[in-house]
């Protein structure tokens, strides 16, 4: 922004050129150490072998193909097959469904605990939090239980007429969804909630008293405020609901395949790494593009905020 | 004439929060085309009464009319009346052009007409070249008038100020006292001005109505409140005073003689039945002369305690006997004032200047 003064001393300090290079070296280095040993160079790697191609036995050799990305593309052995395209149309959708299902819920919810008295706001931030402390496996297997023909959900809901009794809720769509959106919950209830602590009530009366009825004034002056903490949490439960497999597996009777576990399989029983890394690659890919449209898309309506 | 209508009218206002009294049966009412100041220390519910009559706060009793209409019933984004918020409240993620645009769009105003009336007032306020600034880039004073400007816009019938210039530094606090001032004679609004800044409430108001504790303690022309406060409270809130316990010793036809601790003192005016109360007199009506300079009745032997220059004016702080006594005068002598700290002096209370107060 403003010219720097040359010599300027900040944080009471003047330090040589040198000195500046040591405390970065000392304050960011580790950091950078870590990201680049542990994360940049592996996806490198990745990078590197989604162009190879599968040995004999497993691992990968020469020559450097188009191949992998191609195939899952859907040009397989077999001639054209939507196989591939559809796992990650799959991943795409869980993911989006489950941020919007998220969302939804963590609306109000957040508003709720913000309003809450202040000791109350600690506990009810507990509860939001108490899932964490239990293995996942072990919360989608009680799912399972939860929704079995014979559980008193489903005969509840039975009793309503919404289904005929004696069948399961479980396997199904509907029970994907709620194994992730109670997954997923604490991820955007979080930063959500921390916006709508910060919320300046001033100018949603700003907005009511230009005219804004009640609607008008939770669109234009409370959401633009809270858009901060809605797009971390959203995007913090897009990301890993995207690569999520376990609870659609577990919950959804282990016949739909998504991002996940193609990619487990290539790695794992199909030992075909190259493969594996491309469409790890590409999911990656797929992430973050469309982490760019929401971004962009929030970014008209909240403005300046990623 | 023909009586009319009030802008606003507040009867009997009550609102409580837990068992403080932010209005105690308040009741007011203020002409059309006023520039209306409530003024009072934080705490005094002079926030309260404005919030109540811009709908953001529901009273517990009482009613509000604002241009003869019961205003009870009419919700916040429905009355005709705009509030300028002490904190701006300007929307963050809007351009200058989008805040004042807003009001409008709400009313589902034509975009034509948006755009002209938005540009008219920007030019008002100059603030033109704002227009596509976001609230962050601007400075305080450019806020206010931003917030200044998003109210007018809608062109309300009364607009509710509160506390509009707190924030700001002193010399611009000055420069948009003024124009205000001359922005409300122009469009002739209702103003109700919300301060706790008596100098300032001075400065603009038409009508001024002092707040203590929830209860309005007295409400006049400017000059009159300060020329005749009637409370305590009022005389040291509004400018300061010297306050003495006055015993009537004698009464008078013009007024009365009484013995205060600083000895006896004509008192013009009418005296109330009581034979004890309070006198008030402002330090710059206290004359402050060399012993033995000058006559006047009302004289009293006193010693210099402190001196306080600021330039085109001096404060004294002066001991008579034990009653301490504070003075001001202008600094009209070329050179020295004449007067240090230990020295000894008269002081001249002129009868018209004393006033007998209520409590």
């Amino acid at each position: 922004m403003a010219n720097r003064h040359q010599g300027e001393v900040r944080f009471g300090e003047q330090l040589s050129a040198r000195g500046q290079l040591l405390r970065s070296a000392l304050t960011s280095g580790p950091s950078i150490l870590w990201v680049t040993v542990f994360l940049l160079l592996p996806l490198v790697g990745v990078g590197v072998i989604s162009f190879l191609t599968r040995g004999e036995a497993g691992g990968y050799e020469l020559p450097l193909t188009f191949g992998n990305y191609t195939r899952f593309a859907g040009w397989g052995f077999f001639g054209y097959d939507l196989l591939y395209p559809q796992i990650i149309l799959r991943s795409i959708v869980l993911g989006a469904g489950t941020a919007l299902l998220c969302m939804l819920a963590a609306l109000p919810l957040a508003f709720f605990i913000a309003a809450l008295p202040g000791r109350y706001k600690n506990l009810a931030l507990t509860l939001v939090l108490i899932p964490f402390w239990t293995n996942l496996l072990i919360r989608t297997y009680a799912w399972q239980i939860l929704l079995a023909p014979e559980s008193w959900i489903t005969r509840a809901v039975a009793l309503v007429g919404l289904i005929e009794p004696g069948t399961p809720l479980y396997p199904s769509a509907f029970a994907i969804y709620i194994g992730m959106v109670c997954d997923y919950l604490p991820f955007i209830v979080l930063p959500l909630y921390s916006s709508v602590e910060k919320i300046d009530w001033s100018i949603a009366e700003a907005a009511s008293d230009l005219g804004a009825d009640g609607k008008r004034v939770f669109w234009h002056a409370i959401l633009p405020q809270v858009m901060p903490g809605l797009v971390a949490g959203v995007i913090l439960v897009l990301i890993p609901a995207m690569g999520q497999f376990v609870i659609p597996d577990l919950l959804g009777g282990a016949k739909t395949v998504m991002l996940g576990n193609a990619i487990q399989q290539q790695f794992g029983p199909s030992r075909d790494w190259p493969f594996g890394s491309a469409i790890a690659f590409l999911g990656m890919g797929v992430v973050l593009a469309s982490l760019w449209f929401y971004a962009r898309y929030a970014g008209e309506k909240g403005g300046e905020i990623i | 004439m023909a009586i009319q209508t009030p802008a606003i009218e507040v009867e009997n206002l009550v609102r409580q929060f837990g068992d403080v009294f932010a209005l105690d049966h308040v009741s007011v009412s203020i002409r059309k085309g006023e520039f209306f100041s409530l003024l009072g220390p934080s705490g005094c519910g002079k926030t309260t009464l404005l919030r109540c009559i811009g709908g953001l706060d529901i009273p517990d009793e009482g009613v509000i009319r604002i241009d003869g209409t019961d205003a009870r019933e009419i919700p916040a984004h429905k009355r005709p009346v705009n509030t300028v918020f002490q904190s701006y409240a300007l929307f963050p993620h809007l351009t200058v052009r989008g805040n004042i645009a807003f009001g409008l769009q709400m009313k589902k105003v034509a975009k034509p007409e948006i755009e002209e009336r938005v540009k008219r007032v920007m030019d008002m306020v100059q603030i033109a070249k704002l227009a596509d600034r976001k609230p962050a880039q601007l400075s305080g004073g450019q806020k206010q008038r931003v917030a200044l400007a998003r109210a007018i816009v809608n062109e309300p019938s009364v607009l509710l100020l509160d506390e509009p210039l707190g924030a700001l530094d002193l010399k611009l606090r000055k420069e948009l006292q003024i124009e205000l001032l001359a922005l409300q004679r122009r469009l002739g609004i209702t103003f109700v001005y919300v301060t706790h800044d008596q100098e300032e409430a001075l400065v603009m108001s038409d009508r001024i109505a002092v707040m203590r504790a929830g209860k309005i303690e007295q409400m006049g022309e400017a000059e009159a409140l300060y020329e005749n406060p009637r409370t305590r409270y009022v005389s040291t809130f509004l400018g300061s005073c010297n306050l003495l316990e006055a015993t009537v010793r004698q009464r008078t036809p013009t007024g009365a003689v009484v013995q205060t601790t600083v000895g006896e003192l004509r008192v013009e005016g009418s005296i109330p039945d009581r034979n004890k109360f309070t006198l008030a007199i402002r330090p710059e009506k206290v004359a402050l002369c060399a012993p033995g300079e000058s006559a006047g009745e009302n004289r009293i032997k006193v010693k210099v305690v402190e001196v306080i220059y600021i330039g085109s004016e001096t404060h004294y702080v002066l001991k008579a006997g034990e009653q301490p006594l504070s003075a001001e005068a202008m600094n009209v002598k070329v050179g020295h004032q004449g007067f240090d700290i230990g020295q000894d002096a008269v002081v001249h209370l002129p009868a018209a200047g004393l006033l007998v107060l209520d409590d």
